[in-house]
C-alpha cells in the first residue's frame, strides 16, 4: 500500500495545526500508520508553516520527500506557489482564495491566482466566503476546507467524524459536520461543472 | 488498549508517567517545552517552572537524592546553562532515576545555534539514548528511568525538533509504582569536596566502560539485516530518513547514541561492503567508527548543518540528484515571522528606531524586534546577554551612560538570568538602561507563567518578584526606576529620555500584556 502524503500549508495563526491533527486523526481511526510533522515557535508568529501528514501501511519519514505530496491543501495563495514544488507531478491542490501580506511587503504581488491557474497540476479553488456562506459561520472555515479535501482521499466518512469528535469543543460537533459537509458538497459543485 | 496519536513530547511525558516519574521540573524552550506541559496533566505529578535550567538541573538532582524518579526538560542551548551541575551529577549519580531531557534543534527553527548535545554525553559521562518515532520516544523514556537507578547515572534522552514536534502511533504501557522516597545521607556521595569527587570519578569510569560492553546487548542496538552491499549506521530520526530513502539496505540502529556499542559495530561493519554513518550535525558517531579503525563515509558526503532529508540523503549517497518538479517562476516573496499587530512591544521598538540607540537584545518574541520596519536590536546571542553585553560595551568605548547601549529583555528571560547582570551592573558602576519587556507571560514558547507574573506550573497564585525592590536592592535610586504602560507611547518614550539623561543605571520596565493573552481573556469574557 502506498504511503498518501498531504501538505497543509498557511501562515501562522490559520489554525494549520488543529486541521492537519483532524486529519491525521482520521487516518488513525481508519486503522494505518500515520505520522505528522510540523515546526512550533517562532513561524507561528505571522511566518509560512507548514504541516506534513503521511499514511499508509507503514510509515517512515515524518516529513514528505519532496516532489512526492499527493494532495497541496494551503490556506494562502502565495503558499501554493511557495510550496508547489513538493507536489507529485500528478498531485492535486485545493487553496483556499485568501490573501494575507507578508509582513515585510507593501502590496500584495500581482498574477498570483494565474500563476496557480498555470501550475502542471489539478487546482481546486474554494472561495472562503462561499464556505462561510452556507455555514454561517466563520470558525468552522477550515473544517469545511476539510470536507472539500475529503473529495480527494480514501478515508471514510466514519474516520472523519470521528476525528472531527475528538478535535472539536465540547458542543461545537454538529456546527463542524455540517462545515465539513458544506465543504464536500461544494467539491462536487466543482467537479460538475 | 487503543494506540493514541502522540508527539514525540507528549510521548516522552507518558514515558516519565509510566515510569514511575512523579516530579517533572524543567525551563521552557523549543521544542521541549510541551513535554513538562504535558507531564504535569499525569496524576501524582509534581512539577515546576524552574527560573532558569540551572536550578532546574539542580532541583531535579535534590529531587533524585531523595528518591523521586525525576524528568528534568530543557533545550539543547538549556544544556549549556545547567551544564555546571550537570559534571558533577555525574559524580554524585542518583537514588530515583534521574533523567535528562536535551532537545535540540538541528536547522535552528527557533534556536540561536545548532549545537549538537551529543557531544555533551561524552563530555559529562552520561548516557545517551535517542528516539527515532513517538512510540520510541516513550519506550526510551521508561528504559532511560531504569538505566538511570540499575547504573546510577543521570541518563540523557535525546530529542530533536522534529521528532519533538512529529506526531506517531503509540501503544500505552503499564505505569510502574514509584519508589519510596527519602534521603540516604551518604557524604561520600553527595558531598563532592576533593578527597571524595577522587573515588567518584573512578567509578564514573568504570560505570562508562561497563555501559559501553553492555551496550553490544541492548536490544534497542539493532541490527536490520538487509541489502549486505549497503549498510547505513544511523540513531535518532535519521534512521527514518534513510529507511525512507533506501528501505531495502542494512542498517545498525543505536537506540544508544553515547556510549558506543563496539561489538555490534564491527559485526556490522563485516556484513556488509559499503558503510555510511547518517546523522544530523557533528560527526559523532563516525569518528567514533573511524577511530576503531573502520572504513565509513560519513561526513564526505552529509552536510554538518541544518537537517537532513530523505532527498537529502537519497542524493548524497546515490550520486544522483533527487527527482522533483521545478518551482513555479514566480517570485514568491518570504514570509518571515514578525511581532504580532497589537503587540506591546511594538510601541518600545518604534521608539528605540527613532533613538537610533545601540540595543543589546535578548532570548523571545522581541528578538523579532530586529526586522523590519523596526531594525532596532544589534545583538542576540543568550538568555541575560542583553543586560551584561551592555556592561562590555561601556566598558571598551570608556565613560557613561552616553556609552552604554539600551539593554532590551523579556521578563521572562530577565528572571533566568538578567538579574544577575543588573546585579553585575550596579556592583561595578556601570550606567546604562536596562528596560524589560514584561508582557505577563514567557510568550515565544507558548504562554508559560513565571516569576514576575504571580503564577505556577499548576496555574496556583504565588509571589510576584517586585521590580522596585529589586532595583533598590541594587542600589538604584527612586528616580532610576520606572514602571510605565508599554501601549502608551508618549509615556514610554518620556521615561526612556529622562532615565538617559540621569546618567545613572536605570531601570525600566515596560508592562503591556501579550495580546495573545489579551484576545484570549476577552474571548473567556464574551
Amino acid at each position: 500500500m502506498k504511503v498518501t502524503n498531504i501538505l497543509m500549508v498557511g501562515v501562522g495563526g490559520q489554525g494549520i495545526i488543529l486541521s492537519s491533527n483532524i486529519m491525521s486523526r482520521a487516518a488513525m481511526h481508519e486503522g494505518l500508520d500515520v505520522k505528522k510533522s510540523e515546526i512550533h515557535g517562532m513561524s507561528q508568529r505571522g511566518g509560512s508553516v507548514f504541516s506534513h501528514i503521511r499514511y499508509g501501511a507503514k510509515v517512515w519519514s515524518p516529513v514528505i520527500p519532496r516532489g512526492q505530496a499527493d494532495v497541496l491543501l494551503a490556506l494562502e495563495e502565495l503558499e501554493v506557489l511557495r510550496w508547489a514544488n513538493h507536489l507529485a507531478p500528478d498531485g492535486q491542490v485545493i487553496y483556499l482564495k485568501n490573501q494575507m501580506l507578508p509582513s515585510n511587503v507593501e502590496v500584495y504581488p500581482e498574477g498570483v491566482e494565474a500563476a496557480i491557474a498555470k501550475l502542471p497540476h489539478h487546482v481546486l479553488a474554494l472561495d472562503p466566503e462561499e464556505l462561510v456562506a452556507k455555514t454561517q459561520n466563520k470558525k468552522t472555515l477550515n473544517v469545511a476546507v476539510l470536507g472539500a479535501l475529503s473529495r480527494f482521499v480514501a478515508l471514510q466518512d466514519s474516520s472523519w467524524r470521528a476525528a472531527i469528535e475528538d478535535s472539536a469543543p465540547a458542543g461545537t460537533f454538529e456546527l463542524n459536520i455540517t462545515a465539513f459537509e458544506a465543504g464536500k458538497a461544494l467539491t462536487r459543485q466543482e467537479e460538475s461543472k | 488498549m487503543d494506540k493514541m496519536l502522540l508527539s514525540g513530547n507528549e510521548a516522552i511525558a507518558l514515558g516519565a508517567h509510566e515510569a514511575g516519574a512523579t516530579v517533572g521540573v524543567g525551563y521552557p524552550g523549543t521544542p521541549s517545552t510541551e513535554i513538562l506541559e504535558n507531564f504535569k496533566l499525569h496524576p501524582g505529578s509534581r512539577c515546576e517552572w524552574s527560573i532558569n535550567e540551572k536550578v532546574a538541573l539542580e532541583v531535579g538532582l535534590g529531587a533524585s537524592l531523595a528518591g523521586a524518579r525525576t524528568l528534568v526538560t530543557m533545550k539543547h542551548v538549556g544544556i549549556n546553562v545547567a551544564a555546571d551541575p550537570l559534571f558533577t551529577a555525574s559524580y554524585t549519580g542518583v537514588k530515583g532515576g534521574l533523567v535528562i531531557i536535551t532537545a535540540d534543534d538541528p536547522g535552528m527553527h527557533s534556536s540561536q545555534n545548532e549545537q549538537d548535545n551529543r557531544n555533551y554525553a561524552k563530555a559529562a559521562k552520561i548516557p545517551m539514548l535517542e528516539p527515532a518515532d513517538s512510540q520510541e520516544a516513550k519506550d526510551f523514556t521508561k528504559l532511560a528511568f531504569e538505566l538511570s537507578e540499575r547504573y546510577d547515572t543521570p541518563v540523557f534522552l535525546r530529542t530533536t525538533t522534529r521528532l519533538s514536534h512529529s506526531m506517531g502511533l503509540v501503544a500505552p504501557g503499564q505505569t510502574a509504582t514509584p519508589p519510596p522516597v527519602g534521603f540516604d545521607k551518604d557524604k561520600k556521595k553527595y558531598v563532592m569536596l576533593p578527597g571524595h569527587a577522587r573515588a567518584r570519578h573512578e567509578l564514573v569510569e568504570r560505570r562508562m566502560a561497563a555501559l559501553s560492553k553492555d551496550a553490544d546487548h541492548m536490544a534497542v542496538n539493532a541490527i536490520e539485516k538487509g541489502d549486505p552491499k549497503l549498510g547505513f549506521i544511523v540513531s535518532g530520526v535519521a534512521y527514518q530518513y534513510v529507511k525512507e530513502a533506501f528501505p531495502k539496505a542494512s542498517f545498525l540502529k543505536l537506540g544508544m547514541a553515547y556510549p558506543f556499542p563496539d561489538g555490534k559495530i564491527r559485526e556490522f561493519r563485516s556484513m556488509v561492503e559499503e558503510a555510511y554513518v547518517i546523522e544530523e550535525l557533528d560527526p559523532f558517531i563516525e569518528e567514533h567508527v573511524k577511530a576503531m579503525g573502520l572504513k565509513v563515509h560519513g561526513k564526505d558526503v552529509i552536510p554538518l548543518t541544518g537537517e537532513l532529508s530523505p532527498e537529502l540523503i537519497h542524493a548524497a549517497v546515490s550520486g544522483e540528484p533527487w527527482a522533483c518538479p521545478p518551482a513555479p517562476a514566480f517570485p514568491v516573496p518570504p514570509r518571515p515571522p514578525a511581532l504580532c499587530p497589537g503587540c506591546p512591544h511594538r510601541t518600545v521598538f518604534g521608539i528605540l528606531k527613532d533613538l537610533g540607540a545601540l540595543v543589546t537584545g535578548d532570548i523571545g518574541c522581541y528578538t523579532l524586534g530586529v526586522l523590519p520596519p523596526f531594525s532596532a536590536i544589534d545583538t542576540c546571542v543568550d538568555m541575560g546577554a542583553s543586560v551584561s553585553m551592555a556592561q562590555g560595551v561601556e566598558l571598551a568605548l570608556g565613560g557613561g551612560a552616553a556609552n552604554s547601549p539600551i539593554a532590551v529583555i523579556g521578563d521572562s528571560t530577565f528572571a533566568h538570568s538578567g538579574i544577575s547582570g543588573l546585579f553585575n551592573a550596579a556592583y561595578n558602576k556601570r550606567n546604562g538602561l536596562i528596560i524589560v519587556l514584561d508582557n505577563g507571560t514567557t510568550a515565544m514558547t507558548g504562554m508559560q507563567p513565571n516569576p514576575f507574573t504571580g503564577q505556577t506550573i499548576a496555574e496556583e497564585p504565588t509571589v510576584v518578584i517586585d521590580y522596585v525592590k529589586l532595583g533598590e536592592a541594587a542600589g538604584l535610586a527612586p528616580g532610576n526606576i520606572r514602571i510605565v504602560d508599554a501601549y502608551k507611547k508618549e509615556e514610554v518614550e518620556t521615561a526612556i529620555k529622562e532615565l538617559r539623561a540621569t546618567g545613572k543605571l536605570s531601570l525600566l520596565v515596560a508592562k503591556g500584556l501579550c495580546v495573545i493573552l489579551r484576545r484570549k481573556s476577552h474571548g473567556k469574557k464574551n
